[in-house]
C-alpha cells in the first residue's frame, strides 16, 4: 500500500448517469481510481460516492477542483486519513475441506469475521474493516483455496460534527457549537 | 396555457434571448421544426448544409456576438454530426445550448432507427449535458441549459428530447431570461500579495488569454500594463481583445508566437497570467518553461490554476474583478532596463522578419496585408486551421475584441465555413475568411449555405496543394518524407464558387493581389479568392516539439 493514498467523499444528485459522469472524468483526466462506492444517504436528494484513489498534492487538489465543477455534484472533498472511519466489505467463498476447515475457522476466529454459508464443498466468510485488514485475512486464507471474492471498496465518513452535506443542521451539531462556545 | 414540447422548446428558446438558431430537420425532431416554423416571425432559422457546419455557425455568432449560440439536429446521425462542433465549442469555452430530437422514451435503448444515446457520448466534450424524460422538466431544463453555457467559464450544454416528450403537452409559464451564476470574489489578501509581487518584480510580462475576451477585461489589461510597465502577450485565443496599436502589446507567444512575445515571456520575472491556461501550444516543453518567473494566475475556472503549471499565486474568480480590485491598489513603477531589454527583442523580431519575407512573390504575409487595407476594425476575421491560421494571428493586426474568431484548443480544420456564417449574422457585418485548401475541403459544402443566404463572407483560400503545418513537421523533423501532405488535387475552386453561385476569382502572383482583393473586398455578396501560395512557406518562428522558448526556430536557413 503506498502512502500517497486518499479517500474522496462526494456528495451527488441522486439521478441517472450521475455516477458515470463522476468516473468518466477519471478516465478523461487520467486519475487512477482503486475503489469506488456509492449509495443512497440520509438525504433521499443525494448519493454518496467514496472514491479511493492514490497521487501526490497536486494530483489531489486537481480531482477536488474537477470534480467540484460537475453540475451534479454537490460537495466534495478529502477525507482526512486520520479523522476518518473506513470500512470496507468483503465477501470470500472457499473450498469446504475437513484438511483446512479448522485453519479457516480459527482465521475467521482470530480476525473476527463470520461465516454466512456452509455447503457441503464451500463455506463463504463476510468479512469487514480496514483494507488492511481485509488483505490480511486474504493472504492468510488463500493458501487453502479461495474460489470466489469479491469486495465492496471502502466507504468512510468524516468523525465527529462534520458532514459533508453542508445543508445538515442537526441537533448534535448544535450542541457541538454550543460546546465550542463554551470553550 | 397548454403548449406541446416542441413549441415551449422553441418558446423557451425565445424567451432566452434566442433570435437566430442553426440546424438540420430530420425524422425525430420534425415536431420541433413545425414549432419552428409556426414561429417563423419571431425566431430565424438557418439551414445549413451539413449538422456539423451548423455546430461551428451556433459557435461563431457566440463567439462573436458573446451570447449563447444555439444549433438543432435530429437524432442518431444529426446528433453524432454536432460532436466535433461541441467539442470545438468546449476546449475554447463557447457558451452553446445544442438541441437534439431522441426517439420516444418507450423506443429507447432498442438500437431503434436513428437512435444514438448522445448524452453518453457527448459527457467529457460538454459543460452538463440532459436528457429530458418528462415534459414538465423541459422548459426548467432549458433554461439551466442556458445558465451553464454562459456562467463562469462557458462552455456547451446538450440537451436531448426524445420524440414523446417533443408531442407531450404541459402547461407553460415564461420566464425571465436566466442570470449567470455569481461568482465568489477574489480573495481580498491574494490580491495584496499579487500586488506585492508585482512590486518585488523588475520584468513582469502579462499573459492573456481567451477569458480576457470572455470577462471583457481589455481595458483593465491596458490599464494594468501601463501602471506596471509591462508589455502584453497573448495566447491564440486571447487575441483581438488588445488592440495591435497598443505599443505594450507583443502579439501572440507561444509555439508560432512572435519572438519577442515569447523571449520576453522566457525571460521575465513574473508572468500574470489572465483567463489563459497555459496550453501546451503556449507554453512549449513545461519543465523548461519560464523557470526565471514566477507566476500569478487569476482565472474564473479554478480548475485551471495549477492544472498545467504550478503557479505561486492563484487567485480564483472573474478577472474583471480581480483586475479592478488590483488595479485599486497596485502602485506605478518603471522597469527601464527590461524596457531596452524589449525594445532589442522587437528589433531582432523585424529583422528576422525582413529575412524570411519576400518583396515578389504570392506570400502569406502579402495577401494579409493587403486584405487588412480593405477591412474594418469589427470585421470578423475567421480563420480554419493550419498554417494560414498562424499566419493571421502573427500579421493580421486585430483592434477589436471579438473580432478573431478561430479554433484553438480543438484545432479544428474544417471550422471555419461554419463559423464565418455564424459571425457574419451575429455582427451583420462583412466577414472574412481566410483558410487553406486542406481545411476548406473538410466542409465547403457550406458555400451552398453562404450562397442561399447571400451573406458577405468574402473567403480567402490560401492554396498550397499540400497540408502545410503537418508538411512543414515533415520538413523540419521528419527527413522531408511528405507522407500523405500533397494533396495533388484537381479542385478548381473557381468553378467551384461558380458551381454553388459564388463569385470565385484567383490571384496567381503578387501583381495581381491588390487589385483582385480590392474588387473581392468590395463586393457585397459572398465571394471565394483562390490564392496560389507556395507549398514550402514555413510558419515561424516555430518551437521544436518537446523544445522550450530557448530552442525556437526562427529563420528559414536554420531548420536544426
Amino acid at each position: 500500500m503506498t502512502d500517497d493514498r486518499f479517500i474522496i467523499g462526494i456528495l451527488v444528485d441522486n439521478a441517472a448517469g450521475v455516477l458515470t459522469r463522476v468516473s468518466s472524468l477519471f478516465t478523461r483526466r487520467g486519475f487512477n481510481i482503486d475503489s469506488l462506492t456509492v449509495g443512497t444517504t440520509e438525504d433521499p436528494r443525494y448519493s454518496r460516492i467514496t472514491i479511493s484513489a492514490h497521487g501526490d498534492e497536486a494530483i489531489r487538489k486537481q480531482i477536488i477542483k474537477q470534480v467540484r465543477k460537475l453540475y451534479n455534484v454537490k460537495e466534495v472533498k478529502i477525507l482526512p486519513i486520520d479523522n476518518s472511519v473506513k470500512r470496507e466489505l468483503a465477501l470470500i467463498k472457499l473450498r469446504n475441506k475437513p484438511q483446512t476447515r479448522n485453519d479457516i475457522l480459527s482465521a475467521v476466529d482470530i480476525f473476527r469475521c463470520k461465516i454466512i454459508d456452509f455447503s457441503p464443498n464451500t463455506l463463504c466468510v463476510e468479512i469487514t474493516g480496514n483494507s488492511s485488514k481485509i488483505d490480511a485475512f486474504i493472504t492468510v486464507v488463500k493458501p487453502l483455496g479461495i474460489l470466489e471474492l469479491c469486495r465492496t471498496g471502502v466507504t468512510a465518513l468524516e468523525r465527529g460534527c462534520v458532514y459533508l452535506n453542508s445543508e445538515t443542521k442537526t441537533f448534535e451539531e448544535e450542541i457541538c457549537e454550543e460546546d465550542k462556545g463554551e470553550k | 396555457m397548454k403548449l406541446t414540447g416542441a413549441q415551449i422548446t422553441v418558446e423557451t428558446l425565445i424567451e432566452q434571448g434566442t433570435e437566430v438558431v442553426f440546424g438540420y430537420p430530420g425524422g425525430q425532431v420534425i415536431d420541433l421544426y413545425d414549432a419552428l416554423y409556426q414561429a417563423g416571425d419571431r425566431i430565424h432559422h438557418v439551414l445549413t448544409a451539413h449538422e456539423q457546419g451548423a455546430s461551428h455557425a451556433a459557435d461563431g455568432y457566440a463567439r462573436s456576438s458573446g451570447k449563447v449560440g444555439v444549433v438543432i439536429a435530429t437524432s442518431g446521425p444529426g446528433a453524432t454530426n454536432l460532436v466535433t462542433g461541441i467539442a470545438t465549442a468546449h476546449l475554447d469555452s463557447t457558451p452553446m445550448v445544442a438541441i437534439t430530437g431522441n426517439v420516444s422514451n418507450a423506443m429507447i435503448g432498442r438500437d431503434s432507427f436513428q437512435e444514438v444515446d448522445i448524452t453518453g457520448i457527448t459527457i467529457p466534450i460538454t459543460k452538463h449535458n440532459f436528457f429530458v424524460k418528462h415534459v414538465e422538466d423541459l422548459a426548467d431544463t432549458i433554461r439551466t441549459a442556458f445558465q451553464i453555457a454562459k456562467s463562469g467559464r462557458p462552455g456547451p450544454v446538450l440537451i436531448d428530447i426524445p420524440k414523446d416528450v417533443q408531442t407531450g403537452l404541459c402547461e407553460y409559464e415564461p420566464a425571465p431570461v436566466v442570470e449567470k451564476e455569481k461568482q465568489r470574489l477574489p480573495k481580498e489578501f491574494k490580491i495584496e500579495w499579487a500586488a506585492k509581487m508585482i512590486r518585488e518584480s523588475q520584468r513582469p510580462y502579462i499573459y492573456i488569454g481567451g477569458g480576457a475576451i470572455t470577462a471583457d477585461a481589455s481595458k483593465e489589461i491596458e490599464e494594468l500594463a501601463d501602471r506596471i510597465d509591462a508589455p502584453i502577450g497573448s495566447t491564440l485565443m486571447g487575441l483581438s481583445a488588445i488592440s495591435h496599436e497598443n505599443p505594450r502589446f507583443l502579439g501572440m507567444e507561444g509555439m508560432h508566437g512572435h519572438y519577442a512575445s515569447s523571449m520576453a515571456q522566457n525571460e521575465a520575472d513574473l508572468i500574470l497570467a489572465v483567463g489563459a491556461r497555459f496550453s501546451d501550444r503556449a507554453t512549449g516543453n513545461v519543465s523548461k518553461y519560464a523557470k526565471k518567473a514566477k507566476i500569478i494566475h487569476i482565472d474564473i475556472d479554478r480548475a485551471e490554476v495549477d492544472k498545467n503549471i504550478t503557479s505561486d499565486l492563484g487567485i480564483g474568480g472573474d478577472l474583471k474583478i480581480a483586475l479592478q480590485e488590483l488595479l485599486e491598489i497596485v502602485e506605478p513603477k518603471k522597469n527601464l532596463e527590461w524596457d531596452r531589454r524589449l525594445d532589442q527583442l522587437r528589433k531582432e523580431e523585424q529583422e528576422q522578419f525582413q529575412k524570411n519575407t519576400s518583396e515578389e512573390s504570392l506570400t502569406p504575409y502579402a495577401l494579409i496585408h493587403e486584405v487588412q487595407k480593405h477591412t474594418e476594425a469589427d470585421m470578423p476575421i475567421v480563420t480554419d486551421v493550419g498554417q494560414h491560421q498562424m499566419w493571421v494571428a502573427q500579421f493580421y493586426r486585430f483592434h477589436q475584441p471579438r473580432t478573431f474568431i478561430t479554433s484553438g484548443g480543438l484545432g479544428t480544420m474544417g471550422f471555419g465555413l461554419g463559423a464565418a456564417i455564424g459571425s457574419c449574422l451575429a455582427t451583420g457585418k462583412k466577414t472574412v475568411l481566410f483558410t487553406g485548401d486542406g481545411s476548406f475541403g473538410m466542409n465547403l459544402n457550406e458555400l451552398a449555405t453562404v450562397s442561399k443566404l447571400n451573406a458577405p463572407v468574402v473567403i480567402f483560400i490560401m492554396n498550397n496543394g499540400v497540408l502545410g503545418m503537418v508538411r512543414q513537421w515533415q520538413n523540419l523533423f521528419y527527413h522531408k518524407h511528405y507522407s500523405q501532405t500533397t494533396l495533388e488535387r484537381k479542385t478548381d475552386f473557381v468553378k467551384l464558387a461558380d458551381a454553388f453561385g459564388l463569385k470565385g476569382y484567383r490571384i496567381t502572383k503578387r501583381d495581381e493581389l491588390s487589385s483582385i482583393v480590392a474588387k473581392a473586398m468590395n463586393e457585397e455578396e459572398p465571394v471565394l479568392v483562390d490564392c496560389l501560395i507556395d507549398k514550402d512557406e514555413l510558419v515561424l518562428p516555430m518551437l521544436p516539439p518537446g523544445g522550450s522558448f530557448d530552442d525556437i526556430i526562427t529563420l528559414k536557413e536554420d531548420p536544426s
